[in-house]
């Protein structure tokens, strides 16, 4: 289908950009560990294994806003978005194709990330992970659509996390209950229907974000 | 093709284009001229259906896949080599051939021996011709083009010349310019912003 | 006064000289009703009254954001011209009014509790959040220029925060478990005879001034705008 092969070319594009370029990744992969040295010291004495699971899903935020600050920045440098928006593919193509690339690059970056977080502090369970991979489908998806916005106005890098946050809300809840709670069913269900709705709403809206 | 009535468009407080008309037939070659500032750009963005006019009405008989727009900037992926960007553009508008029809391109614009390079490592004049690659790809109706003149060299500028004699007549051109002697003589009509 | 042409909806209609009696005069009322006519509470007593104008400034706090929203979808896919501005007005009060929200509910939590906030309230987690969510709508506005733009992205936020507010209401509730293992019981009297004759007509007042503090923001940004078109058109 031509939808699917736009996203394809979309999607490959965006990861030979970052082949290329080499910038992203390796400074999401730095920031991670410095976040979780930051950590060990402002987590006092005595403070609980949960405490530090929490703190696993701040650096993830924060490493994923990383990523998310220069999803479109080669789109914007030169205004290819143009371009892209010229094209007869469906617009809502871009953001599955960055949603995808993004994704691709957290989850690289995960892979480091909770094996070191299990070395320096506790390890972690089956739920925990399940609740990463869903998370970060809600993460990209709502970050790259996000992100869109923000790079067509004047504040940029200011406003990303503006926007962000009070949307990935309902993600840390979700991510967070899922890694302490005993039974994780109902927060893993929980984001399963972020994912889902946020979804939609991007898919559909996509189109205004680029166009007038 | 192009239909504009009174066609006006607002940036904040900032006018930049005010009861604008404009005609141009199928086949037809308009020239817009004006100086810096005047809304040339904005004109032809909007010609495009990248911006949609703050007043008055815009009918361009022309989908997507018909539009070809070069603008002040290349529009290509810096980090990429030529012939990646025009295979992403190719896959894009679905070309036929496409390994063909680029091949044909980059060697008509002298860009062949540099495919293989990333189009950070090009000069200004030759980032220029690979836009004008990337334009003619899909091979569109309507040709919308913003200032082509200025980025190009020597060189580019006289294939640009070529390609524009060769289209004029089959294709529908729009093209602004603030040199208008280069294009004059090919011109059916002429605009000029104030 | 300028002409009502942006709207052809029948509340539009009603002129503001009459919406704003009828303000006065529900709101008036209402305050009769929570200071004389209500029963004092068993737990909280005379101060547990607040809680009238809270929960009615709540769900005008959500009016106002839906119908921002709505107003939003209208621009987005009827290509309403005048919809943006009401979008935008609308999302206004709702800032206020959750404002508010956030007030009486400290207050309430300081009479009750003891505490200026309590994270174990979800309805005031809640609007915490929405405050945050729309005052980044704010920034989003004044970082782009008046505009097609800024209309279109404005409009998709807006429509965002009316996903937002259930999703989070109900994650606020899922966090509750982990968060806060002693929950606070009793959230309010229960409705029956006077008390929910003094909150239904506390929660008609808000609404209607609500309403009428929309239009004359929209009335006020109209006149803006068109003294702006004027100077333009002389320019």
């Amino acid at each position: 289908m031509n939808y699917v092969a736009d996203i394809r070319a979309l999607t490959r594009k965006d990861l030979l950009l970052e082949v290329r370029a080499r910038d992203t990744l390796p400074a999401m992969l730095v920031f991670v560990v410095a976040i979780f040295v930051v950590f060990h010291f402002a987590l006092p004495a005595h403070s609980s294994a949960l405490a530090a699971r929490g703190l696993l899903w701040v650096a993830i935020m924060f490493t994923a806003l990383l990523a998310l600050g220069r999803a479109f920045v080669p789109e914007r440098e030169q205004r290819v978005l143009d371009a892209l928006v010229l094209a007869p593919s469906d617009r809502s193509a871009i953001w599955i194709a960055k949603t995808l690339a993004t994704l691709a690059f957290l989850v690289a970056v995960e892979i480091v990330a909770v094996p070191l977080f299990a070395l320096f502090f506790h390890g972690v369970d089956g739920a925990t992970i399940a609740a990463f991979a869903l998370a970060d489908i809600g993460i990209c998806g709502v970050g790259t659509f996000v992100g869109a916005m923000a790079v067509a106005t004047r504040a940029r890098d200011l406003l990303l996390p503006l926007l962000f946050l009070p949307l990935a809300i309902p993600i840390v809840i979700g991510g967070v209950g899922a890694s302490v709670v005993s039974a994780p069913g109902r927060y893993l269900a929980f984001l399963a229907l972020y994912d889902l709705l946020f979804a939609v709403v991007c898919w559909a809206a996509f189109e205004y974000v680029v166009t007038e | 093709m192009i239909e504009a009535r009174k066609l006006g468009r607002r940036f904040g407080e900032k006018r930049v284009l005010h009861r604008v008309d404009l005609d141009v037939p199928r086949g037809g070659f308009a020239v817009v001229t004006g100086p810096n500032g005047s809304g040339k750009t904005t004109l032809l963005r909007i010609c495009a259906g990248l911006a949609i006019p703050t007043e008055g009405t815009l009918a361009v008989a022309a989908a997507r896949r018909e539009i070809g727009f070069l603008a002040h900037e290349p529009l290509v992926y810096r980090e990429l080599t030529a012939l990646e960007n025009l295979e992403l553009y190719g896959r894009l508008y679905r070309i036929r051939e496409r390994r063909e029809r680029i091949g044909m391109l980059l060697e008509r614009f002298g860009l062949w021996d540099v495919r293989h390079e990333r189009v950070a490592s090009y000069s200004r004049g030759m980032a220029q011709r690979l836009a004008l690659c990337r334009v003619l790809l899909h091979e569109p109706a309507l040709l919308i083009l913003d200032e082509p003149y200025t980025a190009l060299d020597a060189q580019g500028a006289e294939l640009l010349d070529e390609q524009l004699g060769e289209l004029r007549g089959e294709r529908t051109l729009l093209v602004s310019t603030h040199d208008p002697l280069r294009v004059d003589p090919l011109a059916t009509q002429r605009l000029a912003l104030a | 006064m300028s002409p009502a042409r942006h709207n052809s909806g029948l509340m539009a209609r009603i002129p503001l000289p009459a919406l704003a009696t009828a303000t006065l005069a529900l709101v008036t009322t209402a305050l009769c009703f929570v200071f004389f006519v209500a029963p004092n509470d068993a737990d909280q007593g005379f101060s547990q009254r607040i809680f009238y104008f809270h929960v009615s400034i709540a769900f005008t706090a959500y009016a106002c954001f839906i119908g921002g929203a709505w107003k939003a979808l209208r621009y987005l896919w009827k290509r309403d011209p005048s919809a943006d501005l009401e979008s935008y007005v609308g999302v206004h009060q709702g800032v206020i009014f959750g404002s508010l929200v956030l007030l009486t509910g400290s207050i309430w939590a300081k009479i009750s509790w003891g505490h200026w906030w309590l994270w174990s309230e979800n309805q005031l987690v809640l609007f915490l959040v929405l405050f945050l969510f729309y005052c980044a709508y704010f920034m989003l506005r004044y970082s782009l220029d008046d505009g097609p733009q800024r209309a279109n992205l404005c409009a998709v936020y807006a429509l965002f925060g009316v996903v937002l507010i259930p999703v989070s209401f109900l994650a606020i509730r899922l966090a509750q478990r982990f968060i806060h293992p002693v929950v606070f019981t009793s959230h309010g009297p229960n409705f029956h005879g006077w008390i929910l004759v003094t909150y239904c007509i506390s929660q008609a007042a808000m609404f209607v001034l609500a309403y009428t503090l929309y239009r004359v923001e929209l009335a006020g940004k109209r006149l803006d705008r068109r003294l702006r078109d004027l100077r333009r058109a002389y320019a």
